[in-house]
């Protein structure tokens, strides 16, 4: 062997083979140390991050109400972090294909790939990462992070600009000034203070509402508050609000299902600022070449601004007001939305559609029976539908025993 | 070669020394037509790309539709679009092949050719020769990614306007500073290939064939990019050195996104530790016979 072979490896270590051995197996000591670290590292940095739970001086649940409904940030950017998991089937690409259809069609038209309403649908499902920004009522930002791409909503003073970063084509509408006032209260449920806000507006006498210790959000010190349906028989175990200790914001959102198992709704910051963002955040002007549609008055009303997830059980109230016929039974979580078809015949059978269509419909639900007869349970993790033989609907964010329930009473 | 009179002027190792080993071995490997053929595709991309969208979109019509690699929509309105398109393009597959095959060549290639006992004649120690052959590999991966960022950048001026840009998060900045965000982004392209780099050294002390080396490597490249396409492993993906690669696009965001950046250069630092450390384990105690 050559003398300088090595820098630490001397001459005589060479010639007593066991330990030379020993020694060689030392070494991948070294790289084997690197991983472990380094697995620990990943483990533990999430461990301790989570540990400190802070002191924060004593508060009622009232109190905090109070404060979340007193809170009036103005300024603030951020990124929030939405995980929807609804128990739909994962029908992939062709989910989201059809949900754009579906709102695509309300207007008439395939429309634009910036237009707002077929955009935010999109949240419905699956983790997406968003970024706020605000700034006052007339100054508003709201930026989808895709990858290697970026949809950007922004409103400012007059003009509400989408834009689609992947395919550069650019939404434009334009507001008055009283109009604009009311369409930042429209703006779609993105943040956790719009769904916080959603969820206390359902409190009441069935619903029980607790502080239930403190946390650590996007840095800051919070407040936990605990809201819990009192009844038993709906598919909300229970809904967790983070409220910003200082500015009474929401800053996390999160939905368990009483079944168990992840969130079905999770939304958080995991970066939050007060301070006043940048000007130019919310300056736009289309970049060249891009494909610019125009949003007329008489488009707008309906389906801008639409694809809201999720809401509290409340929210089905106001959805009564759009269709005829639709009546509410039971009171508080356990409300169940019904109306009738009108068909005579509800979900048309196998028989009936001749396709494999019918088949596919019912083989998503479960067939169930009752003293209403027979009908299709379609199930996510939070909502459940019963469409009976004779065309009456029953939907309500409660278990598919309560819609049987209901349907049994209603007969 | 100058490394006889190095050898005689110095006996033990100095820094300056090591200088001189690693200007032979950036040398050599430059002077290959292997390398040189290699830089001459990843140069040949970009043109290729830029005459595609020129004479897709020539009719007036605007390109992409939202389809196709990453910013493909913008290159017909600003030309320094096609450094962020062609990189988008290199980055799964060209780059890392090119990087493959230089590291996986690196040691194997020189024991298979019977010139890495001579290279261990001179007083430089295993490790020593080790971090040079890592940092030429790495300067290798610098130089295929600027030769893919500046011949996309003669293209994209040649064939397409220039001017102030938008940031994919709608806000517009000067075309200087999207010339530094351009040269950032091929700062982190390159960065991105440390871990294969590291991975193909080691493969690379392995073996004597420096054929058997390169094809190890290219060919762990494609496995993990496969794997990294099955959505039932998704619990493994945030391990994969090729998950974040394509997370360079954060940068062109406004403000710049950085959760995924820092999360993919701290990953490639995770694999040139523990390969780099592995190859070293490997080198220092291996009988060199060739």
């Amino acid at each position: 062997m050559a003398p300088y072979e090595s820098d630490d490896t001397t001459t005589a270590g060479e010639v007593e083979e066991p330990r030379a051995g020993r020694r060689k197996a030392a070494r991948y000591v070294v790289p084997v140390t690197v991983m472990g670290v380094a697995a620990a590292t990943i483990g533990l940095v999430p461990a301790l991050a989570d540990s400190g739970d802070p002191d924060l001086p004593d508060i009622t649940a009232a109190q905090l109400i109070d404060k979340i409904a007193q809170s009036d940030v103005e300024r603030l950017s951020g990124t929030v972090k939405i995980t929807t998991d609804l128990g739909l089937p994962n029908l992939g690409g062709l989910e989201s294909g059809l949900l754009s259809g579906a709102t695509g069609g309300e207007d008439g038209e395939g429309g634009s790939s910036a237009d707002p309403s077929g955009r935010l649908t999109e949240l419905a499902s699956g983790t997406h990462t968003l970024r706020v920004a605000a700034d006052g009522p007339d100054r508003q930002k709201l930026s989808l992070l895709e990858n290697a791409a970026e949809y950007s909503l922004i409103h400012n003073g007059k003009d509400v600009w989408g834009y689609d970063s992947a395919s550069n084509e650019v939404y434009h509408a334009t507001v008055d000034e009283a109009e604009a006032e009311e369409r930042s209260a429209q703006q779609p449920p993105a943040t956790p203070k719009d769904f916080a806000e959603e969820a206390l507006k359902a409190v009441d006498d069935t619903t029980s509402v607790k502080v239930d210790g403190t946390a650590q959000v996007a840095g800051r010190d919070a407040y936990r508050l605990v809201v819990e349906p009192k009844q038993s028989g709906s598919t909300v175990g229970a809904v967790s609000i983070a409220v910003d200790s200082e500015t009474g914001m929401p800053l996390k959102f999160t939905l368990t299902p009483s079944s168990g198992g992840s969130a079905v709704v999770d939304i958080g910051f995991t970066k939050v600022s007060f301070d006043r963002p940048d000007a130019s955040t919310f300056e736009f002007t289309p970049p060249k070449g891009a494909k610019v549609t125009e949003d007329t008055e008489q488009d707008r009303g309906h389906g801008d601004f639409g694809g809201k997830p999720e809401r509290g059980p409340k929210s089905e109230e106001d959805l009564a007001k759009g269709f005829d016929g639709l009546r509410m039974l039971g009171e508080g979580w356990n409300s169940i939305a019904t109306f009738d078809t009108g068909a005579g015949a509800g979900l048309p059978t196998e028989e009936e559609v001749g396709g494999d269509l019918g088949g596919f419909l019912g083989s998503l639900g479960d067939q169930v029976k009752g003293d209403f007869g027979k009908g299709t349970v379609f199930s996510t993790r939070l909502v459940n539908a019963l469409i009976t033989e004779d065309g009456k609907v029953y939907v309500g964010t409660v278990t598919k025993d309560a819609l049987v329930k209901a349907a049994e009473a209603g007969k | 070669m100058s490394r006889a009179e190095t050898v005689s002027a110095a006996v033990r190792p100095r820094p300056l020394w090591t200088l001189g080993l690693f200007r032979d071995e950036l040398r050599t490997t430059f002077r290959r037509w292997r390398t040189l053929a290699l830089l001459g595709v990843l140069a040949a991309v970009p043109v290729l790309v830029g005459i595609a969208v020129r004479i897709e979109t020539g009719d007036g019509s605007s390109g992409g539709g939202g389809g196709g690699p990453a910013f493909v929509s913008q290159i017909t309105n600003n030309g320094l679009f096609l450094v962020f398109t062609a990189l988008a393009a290199t980055l799964p597959f060209f780059l890392p092949m090119a990087v493959g095959v230089i590291a996986g060549d690196a040691v194997a290639g020189e024991a298979g050719a019977g010139t890495l006992r001579y290279l261990l004649v001179a007083p430089s120690g295993r490790t020593r020769l080790l971090l040079t052959k890592y940092a030429t590999v790495m300067v290798f991966c610098l130089a295929a990614t600027l030769t893919v960022a500046v011949s996309a950048l003669a293209v994209g001026a040649l064939l397409f306007p220039l001017g102030d840009l938008t940031t994919i998060s709608g806000t517009r900045i000067t075309f200087g500073e999207g010339l530094v965000r351009a040269l950032l982004i091929a700062l982190v392209v390159a960065a991105s290939l440390l871990g294969l780099a590291a991975l193909g050294l080691f493969v690379s002390t392995l073996t004597n064939s420096g054929v058997a080396a390169m094809a190890t490597t290219v060919g762990l490249l494609i496995t993990v990019q496969i794997l990294d396409q099955i959505p039932q492993l998704h619990a493994l993906h945030p391990y994969l050195f090729s998950h974040y690669w394509l997370s360079f696009a954060d940068l062109m965001r406004e403000p710049v996104h950085w959760d995924d950046l820092t999360r993919n250069l701290g990953l490639q630092a995770l694999y040139a530790t523990v390969f780099g450390s592995a190859a070293w384990a490997r080198f220092t105690t291996k009988d060199v016979t060739a």
